[in-house]
């Protein structure tokens, strides 16, 4: 009974959506406050049926009920609950019951924090959102209903895949969809701005801190996903430019441009048109993500079971919502150049190049991902792109930006300081180019190891050198506004990720070894003991747990314990064990036993030693919290005075347009 | 035609699960250069049968005999570009993550140049409409955080 | 006119995507196509499945056209394929050589004495290296090599009722044209 509530609950949902999209849409458009006014409740109305459909559903996976088709298929009697929970989402069509009731939880949030927003525009922002809401929703009921049954209804059920039976694995959909849908609120501020031809710079300013948050929770996402992928997968690696990685990471490259272009709109009031299409892009590229993860037109280890009739549904509705836009763009766009201007040394002029560097990068990695799909349309093949291509020319299109990021704090609005420039070039290059040469003492010369840490120098250097002057010439309260101080966070993130990365990469030992009980290895300064191998259970698995002892210099640093575990289903699932640490991680996967009927001999074992590895997930967050911190600032609040001032703005648009119609 | 398609899911969660922890095989390098050698090398060649893993990664039997077979090569001193060649010829430029440069390939390979160079363009003609008009004296900080 | 260049780009990629699905409609996405069509199939000496002292040879089986239908005890999709292959084999008119891929002797002797052997002849890789010079890499995959020893067609995955009429047939026809 129970799970066709949760059907209807759906199906009341999408009739809210679609009153909360057409009537404020058409009353904006008619100057009707009445029509305008259904906006908000709609939207509260959709969000809680929404919200019953997720609960009735995460209510079976707890209660066991099996006759739930997807249930069976997701979980088993021996599953934890924490897991049973995060099965919820974890297959195709609850990934998408995950992702309507994020973008509701976007909605109501964006709701209750429109209040002093003129009303026109905020019934035009939540309509749209209404829009993408009732695609959604349909997608859902016609095509991907996760309350069908199965009867006769089976004693138990299937099980999760083991390889999501983790903590990274329950965090990273949510944080990540978080992200994606987030973007449609600056999409949904985009298209309002088009709609109604207010082109001035304020919504810009409003539409801001929802940028740069959900900006942040992607940062997260992926940088769940990486770490998970680390610490899960046992091949050491956190990064493979899989097409569903790169269906993350576009949206993100687009979404860095978006912040730094939204803040030129709103600081001078250039680049109007442009900040308007990166908001396009920006949502397009996290429904394409949608689109490529499940219509199979991709292989991917992480795709969801395919099917071609919900790929044309979902390829049908991007094209309606994406080529809407577009089309909407190329008609309603600004076409006069607007703001203030600015000469060739100036921040605008870097936050252009940067803004090029990160949509070249969206597009490389776009071609590179599609490039498959394009040579099976020309006949050329089937032609494989991975990580060399990707890691190849992401890293080239990075430099200029790495090289340009200290001098973007310090170059003024309009017209840069030359002297202040040079002096920045100068203590920040000697400092970079000192370290280097000291690091290349303790790196044996590795190239990008010594990149790395110029890297990190160049861009810590930069921030502190900005935070000191703001320090010197600012009074106290006034010097860092939170605006300032996510900059500063973020670009910190940056340099230690970079430095993560190159220092990781080339600094790494991986070894495949063969090591009876009492054996040691000795890797990157570490000795590695293995001391055999004994049997151990947990609440759905039974495993062969190894017990490895790590010293170095003679004294225990860390005892590691991998394990190969046996779920219900005889699915086997390699449990790494991760010593974590700030300067290094410690990494053993296990193997076979030589002899597989002895598994008190010799094991093959993989051991890795992976320095700084950690500062790569540390720099993300880094640039998670920045974006977090920026959304914060002052400035973004909306003040009383701007639905007033708006208001008028509105009276006379209604005006002119009555006399119109 | 759905019973298939879940008999051939079971059948790969089962073969892949009986099949797993075998990407963990220790050889016999001749040194450690040889060693990273072949990691390296592992590592820019596709499974055939596998959703997207690398040989070095994948637990597929046809993944672990690809990677005896590309040790024995190594033992009888061919070359990275001969080990390649020798598997393209059997299973196509599929295995290659590093896609050759062919005509074929142009698009690929000199694809992000050119936007590059298309978008340079544009950001320089929006540069110099930009830097003609209007004064160039630094204005007053108004509250739109210009004091920065 | 320039601003509509997003527009004009995106309807593009719609098409690709449409293609896209349309394609995977009509092949096995996970397929990849044998660099080995219409060239010598590569030079083998395996042992004979039942009598292992019996070695067969490429060179043996020249002069007479035969389909190459690699099996094992192990692989699920073989089951599925295996009455497809007694029931059409005999109505093929080429030879139906086994290729017991990867296999225990035992388990495949015994899986052939339980679903039937359909097989003119078998021959048994247990190592799997020669199955590499195909570009074998799963079971079941069938070759279609002619008399003169080069492969004309190779499908990956099990034979269906359809594949056999649609694909299989008229490739044997084409090739027994030139050739009689």
């Amino acid at each position: 009974m129970t799970p066709e509530l949760g059907q209807l609950a759906l199906i009341l949902a999408m009739l809210l959506a679609l009153a909360q999209s057409v009537l404020p849409l058409v009353g904006a458009w008619r100057g009707n406050r009445a029509l305008m006014a259904v906006a908000r409740p709609a939207a509260a109305g959709q969000a809680v049926f929404v919200a019953m459909a997720f609960g009735i559903l995460a209510w079976a996976f707890l209660r066991f009920d099996f006759s739930v088709q997807y249930v069976a298929d997701n979980s088993n009697l021996a599953l934890p609950w924490y897991y049973r929970i995060a099965a919820v989402w974890g297959a195709h069509e609850g990934s998408l019951l995950l992702w309507i009731l994020i973008l509701n939880v976007w909605t109501v949030a964006l709701a209750a924090f429109s209040q002093k927003l003129p009303e026109v525009f905020a019934s035009r922002v939540i309509a749209v959102m209404g829009l993408i809401a009732v695609g959604f929703l349909a997608f859902i009921i016609f095509t991907s209903n996760p309350f069908g049954r199965l009867l006769p209804m089976p004693g138990d059920g299937a099980d999760l895949n083991p390889v999501l039976q983790d903590p990274g694995m329950t965090f990273h959909p949510p944080m990540l969809y978080m992200g994606y849908v987030g973007f449609s609120v600056a999409f949904a501020f985009s298209i309002a701005a088009l709609l109604g031809g207010e082109l001035e710079q304020a919504w810009v300013r409003w539409a801001r801190p929802w940028t740069n948050v959900a900006w942040a929770f992607l940062t997260c996402g992926i940088v769940a996903g990486s770490w998970w992928a680390y610490a899960e997968l046992g091949w050491g690696g956190w990064w493979f430019w899989d097409p569903v990685e790169n269906a993350s990471f576009m949206p993100w490259l687009v979404g860095v441009a978006l912040i730094h272009a939204q803040a030129v709109t709103e600081k001078r009031g250039s680049l109007r048109a442009w900040t308007i299409l990166l908001s396009i892009f920006a949502f397009s590229l996290s429904l394409l993500g949608t689109f490529l993860v499940r219509s199979g037109v991709l292989t991917s280890v992480h795709a969801f079971a395919s099917d071609p009739r919900r790929g044309v549904f979902i390829l049908a509705f991007l094209t309606i919502v994406v080529g809407g836009s577009l089309l909407l763009y190329a008609l309603r766009a600004p076409k006069v150049l607007g703001g203030k201007p600015f000469k060739v040394v100036s921040r605008e002029t870097a936050l252009l190049i940067s803004n090029l560097m990160f949509a070249v990068a969206a597009a490389m990695v776009l071609l590179g991902t599609l490039f498959p799909l394009i040579g099976d349309a020309l006949n050329l093949g089937r032609i494989s792109v991975g990580p060399p291509y990707f890691g190849f020319l992401f890293p080239l299109l990075m430099l200029p930006v790495v090289l340009l990021l200290p001098f973007g704090p310090f170059l003024r609005w309009g017209k840069g300081d030359t002297p202040v420039l040079k002096q920045l070039l100068l203590r920040a290059g000697i400092a970079a180019a000192a370290c280097a040469i000291v690091a290349a003492f303790f790196v044996d010369g590795q190239p990008k190891a010594i990149a790395g840490v110029a890297a990190l120098v160049w861009l810590t250097v930069g921030v502190l050198l900005y935070a000191l002057k703001r320090w010197r010439e600012m009074p106290r309260g006034r010097r860092y506004p939170a605006e300032m101080a996510g900059m500063l966070l973020a670009h910190l993130g940056v340099g230690v990720f970079v430095a993560g990365v190159l220092l990781s990469e080339s600094l790494s030992v991986t070894r495949d070894v063969r090591m009876a009980p009492g054996e040691t290895q000795h890797i990157g300064n570490y000795d590695f003991r293995f001391d055999g191998v004994h049997h151990t259970t947990g609440p759905n698995w039974t495993a062969d747990q190894g017990v490895v002892t790590v010293t170095r210099n003679g004294s225990e640093t860390t005892v590691m314990h991998p394990q190969k575990r046996t779920y219900p289903r005889g699915q086997v699932q390699t449990e790494s064990a991760v010593d974590a640490g700030v300067t290094r991680d410690l990494y053993v996967a296990l193997g076979e036993p030589m002899d597989a009927n002895d598994i008190e001999g010799a094991w093959a074992l993989r051991l890795y030693y992976k320095p700084f590895i950690r500062w790569i997930w540390a720099g993300g967050l880094l640039m998670m919290l920045g974006g977090l911190v920026c959304a914060t600032d002052k400035r973004f609040r909306i003040k009383r005075s701007a639905r007033a001032e708006a208001g008028a703005e509105v009276a006379d648009d209604l005006q002119i347009q009555e006399t119109r119609a | 035609m759905r019973l298939l398609l879940q008999m051939l899911f079971v059948a790969l969660l089962t073969f892949a699960g009986v099949a797993h922890a075998q990407a963990i095989e220790p050889m016999p390098f001749k040194d450690h250069a040889q060693e990273l050698r072949f990691q390296h090398l592992t590592h820019q060649l596709r499974c055939p049968m596998c959703q997207n893993e690398t040989l070095a990664d994948s637990n597929a039997p046809i993944a672990r005999d690809l990677r005896n077979q590309i040790f024995q090569m190594m033992q009888q001193g061919r070359s990275d570009e001969e080990i390649k060649q020798y598997l393209v010829a059997r299973y196509s430029r599929f295995v290659l993550y590093d896609p050759p440069l062919t005509p074929g390939t142009w698009l690929l390979w000199f694809g992000p140049l050119l936007i590059l160079l298309g978008g340079a363009g544009v950001v320089l003609v929006a540069i110099r409409k930009r830097s003609r008009t209007g004064s160039t004296a630094t204005e007053a900080p108004t509250d739109n955080g210009d004091d920065w | 006119m320039s601003r509509l260049l997003p527009f004009i780009g995106f309807m593009l990629l719609v098409g690709l995507f449409g293609f896209g699905i349309w394609w995977n409609t009509q092949h096995d996405p996970n397929a990849i196509p044998s660099p080995l069509l219409d060239k010598p199939a590569p030079a083998f000496n395996l042992p004979q499945l039942y009598e292992p002292t019996q070695m067969v040879s490429k060179a043996d089986l020249l002069g007479k056209p035969y389909l190459l239908n690699v099996f094992a005890s192990w692989c699920i999709e073989c089951g599925v394929e295996h009455p497809v292959l007694t029931a059409e084999g005999p109505t093929l008119g080429v030879q139906l050589v086994g290729y017991n891929y990867k296999d225990a002797p035992d388990d495949a002797k015994g899986w052939l004495a339980k679903h039937g052997n359909p097989y003119d002849l078998l021959i048994a890789d247990e190592p799997g290296h020669t199955a590499i010079d195909f570009g074998v890499y799963g079971a079941p995959e069938s070759f279609l090599i002619d008399a003169k020893g080069v492969i004309r067609y190779k499908h990956i995955g099990p034979l269906t009722p359809d594949v056999v009429a649609k694909e299989l047939k008229p490739a044997i026809a084409a090739m027994l044209k030139e050739a009689p």
